[in-house]
């Protein structure tokens, strides 16, 4: 290989606030590992920083294809940032198809890194392009740096003992050593994660490494952009000790914690699904802290045995996505009846159906709420953020105890796969919540309750306690009941204590003045940008507030009173208006907007700002 | 079990203080009896004991053992009992089912219960009909079963739980009847014996929608003849005087004398054996096999969950909330 090792010239070092970026490319390019790698980077470097991942579900669909492209979008900054950004600074396009179906989102005069040795006539034929975009105008108004990534990755490795094939395939790292190079980034941090990822194949250490800094030296080298940026590192997050999560991992380690907060074994049944298998994965890699994984053969088998582990006296929990719940339903039912606590997370996706499986959207909400046979509530939660889907799940876990209940905790693609930093908790001060099982016989009824309404835990194994539930009505006394006043009774009582929930559960902060003629009200994903979209109406003088809703079913106390102050309620949310309903359902008297979007994708900051003014001017 | 360790327990100590709420003449009533005394004989510890089933009339019989108990959803309760077993491997775990109940709606859940090898015994009482719902032929029906929803006689092949079972590569399969309360006693011994998931198919009568079914096989006048008896380590015979025998062709089974018969091997290295004797009854005129078709060791599915986690803490030392949060890339601020 060609060893650059004279600095180039000069070239002038500019500071920005916050840098949007989007690498796109082919679903086998790796654009995911370039922007998580970026992310990490950014992230050690100290910048405030949040992501949106938008793959297809297809693994490999057919090379160089438009559905087949892969991307990723970073917004890092050295200010406190709430969203991955509305439009991209930046973007590298790896191909044709890449280039024409990103390009629409660039900012008006962003600049584009295209690989232009992706496109000859045949790479052009596979993205239905009948002109080269490079040179029929496509790129006017843009800046556009034109590196032909392929042969220069080549070069790069002429001594590498690779295949060619296998060589092509470094051209991601060749790119990110490229945007490293610009957006002044330390290589360390990515070279230690290629020994870590290929530490027993050194010869592709190798090669990516020097791609990598291939990619860094022609930056420098080769004057391709005019100049080198920093962001630097935030002031703005408070002090704390911080990692880079995703909302995935967040809740399979909230899972464990919960686990052990409540004195239990965690017992996980769950199929894979599109976006929730890394919870499955995760937690199966939690072995030694007593996780007890079971990959089963379906949704429904995957619910029956985590509510069979919380019959033996573990906390039984199951992990999926949309459909997956819809295949759950019946057991849920058999959980509620036989008053058993059980986690069921659903990471929410596009739909009906399969939809779109890696696609964000927010449509599962009455499926959680009402979505059974026969009066069955259960308590629903959902996470807004990867940084407090670890608390929110162990809440979920505490609620399932405490209330001997199933209890849904949403999520969705954008949190499960988004990044951010998360100040990390301090464990010490979760309060514990211990499961007392029933060992004491002396008068003992099966479905009497506590004065939370909730039933007392039994464990087989436990003498002279033995009983028989299951998915029958049932007295009191455990019995099969037919009876008509008994099962409104019941009905009754499994209805108040999903509603005693409420007592548990902290009312929701409000971001602004506590009365108005508006009020934001979020749930979910949207937390980012509502926040961003607030602060700039503010900031154009706009007087609003927001509020965020992470515990739903049953709503928190003290709505009414705080909704009573404002003129108009604005709902936006990722679906054709679900918490709307509820909301409308349950507090009628209060004017509340919907705002809905359902195209697989987040709400734009500026979308959100122009229907907040919109509503306003009435 | 603390308290009744030093008392001997009887057939009534198993007897739950409900109503039973079969029809009368019911199959139902003689497993249940047999399962009662077999658990008061062998010793068996109410607390220690769960009986998991589905839904169908079979999938009552939780309510009547005062063991515990978990009467599920349809077809789930493999699934759910491999929650119960998992959690705690020290419980007995026996699972009822129906022909309904493990074949139609849960035979995913069957078979991948069954390839697992949880330590557990399934009783899977086989009426060839649906009963709870009132008479519709089931997937053990034969071909051309008329029923209210067949009223021209059923056109789809039934399935033989016992193939099926074997098929699913199981580790204890047996077949016995309702009526034969030593037979079936002695299945229910061999498969508690057993370790790993032990399959017992139950021919059980259907007074009302399918009565005496079984009885051109199993009726005291043709039984003799028309079933035979696989016992372990001993000679595949059958008929009144045991005069007839079965042995291995190359082409499958020969009925024989008793001199050259068979000695029964259900452990053998293959299934085939089993397989070509579990198909024996599709010709009306050879006996229907009874006993134990199968019985071999193999992995089994709660223990491995258990030893992988030991394993790990072994290997990585128990680990810590705080280890687990404060992992991976971190940076400080402040």
């Amino acid at each position: 290989m060609t060893k650059i090792e004279t600095p180039g010239a000069d070239l002038p070092l500019q500071q920005l606030e916050r840098v949007v970026i989007r690498f796109a490319g082919d679903s086998g390019d790796g654009m995911q590992i370039t922007g998580n790698q970026f992310t990490q980077t950014s992230a050690l470097f100290g910048n405030d920083l949040a992501t949106l991942p938008d793959f297809p579900a297809e693994i490999r669909a057919p090379a160089g294809t438009r559905p087949g492209v892969s991307g990723f979008q970073l917004q890092f900054s050295s200010k406190d940032i709430h969203t991955p950004g509305d439009e991209p600074d930046i973007l590298v396009a790896m191909n044709p198809a890449a280039l024409v179906v990103n390009l629409g989102d660039l900012k008006a005069g962003g600049t584009v890194v295209v690989n232009t040795g992706a496109f000859k006539a045949n790479d052009l034929k596979k993205a239905k392009l009948d002109k080269n975009p490079l040179d029929d105008g496509t790129l006017d108004g843009y800046r556009v740096i034109p590196v032909d990534i392929n042969a220069r990755v080549l070069d790069a490795l002429v001594d590498s003992p690779l295949k060619t094939k296998e060589k092509s395939r470094c051209k991601n790292f060749y790119t990110l050593g490229l945007m490293y190079w610009l957006y002044s980034r330390p290589l360390e941090p990515t070279i230690t994660w290629l020994h870590e990822k290929f530490k027993k194949r050194p010869e592709l250490v190798d090669a990516n490494v020097i791609a990598l800094k291939a990619g860094f030296n022609a930056g420098d080298i080769r004057e391709l952009f005019q100049g080198q940026y920093e962001v630097p590192k935030t002031d703005e997050l408070p002090a704390g000790t911080y990692r880079n999560m995703m909302g995935n991992d967040a809740i399979a380690m909230g899972l464990v914690a919960g686990a052990k907060m409540a004195g239990l074994t965690p017992v996980l049944g769950s199929y894979p699904i599109t976006p929730a298998s890394t919870i499955l994965e995760s937690l199966a890699s939690y072995k030694h802290f007593g996780v007890v994984t079971m990959q089963m053969e379906d949704e429904i088998a995957a619910i029956c045995a985590a509510i069979g582990a919380s019959f033996s006296g573990s906390l039984g929990i199951t992990s999926t996505s949309g459909p997956g719940m819809a295949l759950k339903t019946e057991a849920m039912g058999l959980a509620i009846s036989a008053e058993y606590p059980l986690v069921i997370i659903n990471i929410q996706r596009a739909g009906p159906s399969t939809g779109m499986p890696t696609k964000v959207e927010q449509s599962d909400l009455l499926q959680a709420v009402f979505g059974r046979n026969g009066d069955a509530p259960v308590p629903v939660i959902s996470c807004s953020r990867p940084s407090d889907a670890f608390q929110l799940t162990i809440d979920a876990c505490r609620i399932a105890v405490q209330y001997m209940t199933p209890v849904i905790l949403l999520s969705d693609n954008f949190i499960a796969n988004g990044a951010e930093p998360w100040c990390l908790p301090d464990i010490e001060s979760f309060k514990p919540f211990p499961v007392v099982f029933k060992t004491d016989p002396e008068g003992h009824q099966t479905f009497a309750r506590n004065e939370k309404g909730a039933r007392a835990w039994v464990k087989p194994g436990t003498p002279k306690m033995e009983f028989r539930i299951g998915g029958l009505e049932k007295d009191v006394e455990g019995n099969v009941s037919y009876d008509a006043a008994n099962h409104q009774a019941m009905t009754n009582y499994r209805h108040n204590k999903v509603a005693a929930v409420a007592e548990s559960i902290p009312t929701p902060e409000l971001d602004g003045p506590d009365s108005g003629d508006l009020l934001i009200l979020g749930w979910g994903s949207t937390v980012g940008i509502l926040t961003q979209a607030v602060e700039t109406a503010r900031e154009d003088g706009v007087s609003v507030s927001r509020m965020h809703l992470t515990h739903i079913w049953p709503f928190p106390k003290g709505l009414d009173e705080i909704f009573s102050k404002f003129k108009a309620i604005m709902v936006p949310e990722m679906n054709m208006g679900q918490l709307t309903r509820i909301l409308r359902g349950e507090m009628p008297q209060h004017n509340f907007i919907p705002f809905t979007k359902v195209t697989g994708q987040p709400f734009l900051t500026t979308e959100v700002v122009a229907k907040i003014k919109n509503v306003l001017e009435g | 079990m603390t308290d009744t360790a030093t008392t001997t327990l009887t057939k009534k100590d198993f007897v739950s203080d409900q109503e039973v709420r079969w029809c009368p003449g019911c199959g139902d009533y003689a497993i249940l009896a047999a399962m009662q005394k077999y658990m008061a004989d062998s010793g068996a510890d109410p607390a220690n004991t769960v009986f998991v089933s589905g839904i169908g009339c079979s999938s009552r019989f939780p309510y009547y053992m005062n063991t515990y108990g978990f009467h599920t959803i349809h077809g789930r309760a493999p699934a759910v009992a491999t929650g119960v077993k998992v959690a705690n491997p020290d419980l007995s775990v026996w699972i009822v089912t129906g022909d309904g109940d493990a074949l139609s709606i849960g035979g995913n859940h069957l078979a991948h219960i069954l390839r697992r090898n949880l330590n557990v015994n399934i009783l899977l009482f086989n009426n060839e009909i649906y009963g709870l719902t009132k008479g519709q032929y089931s997937p053990t029906s034969p071909v051309g079963t008329k029923k209210k929803s067949t009223p021209l006689g059923s056109v789809d092949r039934p399935f033989n739980p016992i193939a099926f079972a074997l098929g699913c590569n199981a580790t204890f399969v047996a077949r016995s009847v309702d009526t034969d309360a030593k037979h079936l006693t002695r299945i229910l011994a061999a498969a508690d014996a057993h370790q790993g998931t032990s399959f017992i198919e139950i021919l059980q009568n259907c007074v009302i929608f399918n009565k005496d079914f079984y009885n051109k096989v199993v009726d005291r006048s043709v039984r003799a003849d028309m079933t035979v008896d696989l016992v372990p380590g001993e000679k595949i015979v059958y008929g009144a005087d045991k005069d007839k025998g079965l042995r291995f062709t190359a082409s499958g089974l020969d009925t024989c004398g008793v001199d050259d018969a068979e000695v029964w091997d259900p452990s053998t290295a293959t299934v085939s054996q089993a397989f070509a004797i579990a198909q024996l009854d599709t010709d009306p005129d050879t006996p229907k096999p009874l006993g134990i078709f199968r019985a071999v060791d193999a992995q089994i599915y709660d223990e491995s969950v258990h030893e992988q986690v030991q394993e790990a803490v072994s290997a990585k030392g128990e680990g810590k909330i705080e280890d687990l949060v404060y992992s991976g890339d971190c940076w400080t601020v402040g």
